[in-house]
């Protein structure tokens, strides 16, 4: 809350209509600034922001490449220095669409691939763990007997689901849904059951006055309340789920990231290789972002309280 | 009989395997349009006796009776405006109003229709202006309003308020306390509400309902406030009527029903 001897003019006037979005400070004495006045010094903020966020790391990574150029450029070297990796690379960088049937295609589809099976497997995990953790949150029974089982659960390694996946689908392709599914569920499941036991009694009550069926309030309570809570599972949920297909394809063939790689090891491409692991991880971060990014717009205001 | 009927309520909690007697023997008629406050120092019981009239709370004993019918569940027709506001942060204000007129009104209202009472019960706390804000955005005393305009639009047979100007500054309040007064006066609803400020029991009720300590607190005196509305704070200071009300309230709760903590 604000100042009261700011908040007290507004609170009477109600003709006053707000003019910039804090109230409170809209009547203060200061007098209104014209609207012109402010995109200059904006931009030139922007830019200074830009330019803190920006330049760091554009300046580390200019200095380890040149190390790395000159620490692998020595005969004998183990890894190619970075000039060499695009020079070896270029090809796949510039055509990344080429298909020559089989596995011999660029690493768009390789890629596409890989995001192809975490889009199918974490939105089965979302699914399914945002209603397993709704039922263990809402539910003592159900978190005295499910809890234990997912503690335990959560802990094992996501390729080790994989033998046992192949044996039950007895194909790749959903097998290593299966894997992505069964690595995201559980750091989904907790944090959504965090979240409903997290929901405030106020709003419990407010409820009940109004007589919400149980469907009401599951979406018009229970969800936005614990949307804080469930989206840091699924952002921690995204970020395995990158890490497990990788492994996962790297085991069972065919196209997709994780393949790619391993192939390019067993040519000794280490050019290819390397290119490989900065697509993975501009991916990851991307991928990370998105989830971030709807996070902060599904639940625009419910955190701020 | 009254048109609430709080008779003989009790209520004890079990907290690990101890017992506490919390309420005991409560009764109470309210008229309708009747302003009763109920005051009591803290921890007395005050918003237990508001939550079992709620239908938020089960009463161990006794039983309430509004316009005949008993209430054993929350319902609608019971508005409660909450001490800490209780809206929901990711509605706009308007959003928050709407949840509880679209939840009571549909079938019985047309979308339009419910659109103008949501806006209508909002310009009546003078809240339009910030309608599309959330409440993150606005000050605690326009939250306690949009709470206000909330319970109202659910055109409640009884509106229950507990502490609602508790957390707020005194200039706020004294605003507050004169909007509620208007209101009250305008729509003549049946209010009971909870306070701990003497100087706002007296200027808004008809009764005050004076409670004694816990454990098992009950109504220890009932006052009534012969006072003509409308009432203007201002002039009241010096009436007399006003000051010998709020002395019978204060050596209620001080000389005679001291706070535990100081009688010990
Ligand atoms: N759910 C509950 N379980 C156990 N004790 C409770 C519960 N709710 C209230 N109490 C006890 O009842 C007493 C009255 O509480 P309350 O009605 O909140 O007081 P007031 O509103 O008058 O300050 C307190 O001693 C409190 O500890
Ligand atoms: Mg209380």
């Amino acid at each position: 809350m604000s100042t009261t001897a700011a908040k007290f003019p507004f609170e009477a006037g109600t003709e006053t209509l707000p003019a910039s979005p804090r109230p409170a400070a809209a009547s203060a004495s200061a007098p209104p600034r014209a609207p012109a006045a402010s995109p200059e010094p904006r931009l030139t903020a922007l830019l200074k922001v830009a330019g803190a966020r920006v330049v760091p790391p554009v300046a580390v990574l200019a200095v380890l490449l040149l190390v790395w150029e000159i620490l692998c450029s020595r005969a004998g070297a183990g890894l190619p220095p970075p000039s060499r990796v695009l020079a070896e690379t270029w090809d796949l960088i510039v055509d990344p669409f080429y298909d020559n049937g089989g596995t011999d295609k660029g690493l768009f589809w390789h890629i596409s691939a890989s995001l192809q099976r975490v889009a199918l497997g974490f939105a089965f995990a979302a699914v399914a763990g945002i209603a397993l953790g709704t039922l263990v949150g809402q539910s003592v029974w159900a978190m005295r007997g499910l809890d234990p089982i997912f503690q335990v659960l959560r802990t094992v390694p996501p390729l080790a689901w994989l033998p046992l996946s192949l044996a039950a689908f007895r194909d790749g392709q959903p097998s290593a849904i299966f894997v992505i599914f069964i690595t995201a569920i559980w750091p989904i499941i907790i944090n959504t059951a965090v979240g409903i036991r997290n929901i405030p009694q106020d709003y419990r009550n407010v409820a009940s006055v109004l007589r919400l069926n149980q469907f009401e309030f599951f979406w018009r309570i229970m969800i936005p309340s614990a949307a804080p809570y469930i989206f840091t599972g699924l952002r921690i949920g995204i970020g395995l789920s990158w890490l497990a297909i990788v492994a996962a394809e790297m085991l069972i063939g065919g196209v997709g990231i994780g393949f790619f790689i391993w192939d390019a090891w067993n040519s000794s491409k280490m050019s290819e290789i390397i290119l490989a692991l900065i697509y993975v991880g501009l991916i990851g971060f991307v991928l990370d972002r998105i989830v971030a990014l709807v996070a902060v717009y599904v639940t625009r205001g419910t955190s701020a309280q | 009989m009254a048109y609430l009927d709080i008779s003989d309520v009790g209520i004890s909690f079990t907290r690990s395997g101890k017992t506490s007697e919390v309420l005991q023997g409560v009764s109470l008629g309210i008229e309708q349009g009747e302003y009763i406050s109920i005051i009591g120092h803290s921890g007395c019981g005050k918003s237990t006796l508001l939550n079992i009239v709620a239908g938020l709370l089960k009463a161990s004993t006794g039983g309430i009776l509004l316009d005949g019918k008993e209430v054993n569940s929350p319902g609608p027709d019971r508005a409660v405006v909450f001490q800490n506001h209780s809206l929901l942060p990711w509605l706009t204000v308007r959003e928050n109003v709407a949840l509880a007129v679209d939840k009571v009104f549909r079938g019985r209202k047309s979308k339009a229709e419910r659109r103008a009472w949501i806006d209508e019960n909002l310009a009546l706390v003078n809240m339009l202006h910030a309608a599309d804000k959330r409440p993150a955005e606005i000050s605690g005393g326009m939250k306690q309003r949009v709470g206000i305009a909330r319970a109202l639009a659910m055109e409640p047979k009884l509106l229950l308020l507990d502490e609602p100007f508790g957390a707020l500054d005194a200039l706020t309040r004294a605003h507050l306390q004169d909007q509620v007064m208007e209101i009250h006066a305008r729509l003549g609803n049946t209010m009971l509400m909870i306070t701990h400020d003497v100087d706002e029991a007296v200027l808004l009720s008809d009764r005050i309902v004076m409670m004694t300590n816990g454990p098992a607190a009950t109504i220890g005196e009932v006052l009534p406030i012969p006072l003509e509305r409308p009432r203007r704070r201002l002039e009241l200071v010096e009436d007399a009527v006003y000051t010998h009300a709020r002395a019978a309230v204060l050596e209620f709760l001080y000389a005679r029903h001291a706070a535990p903590a100081l009688a010990a």
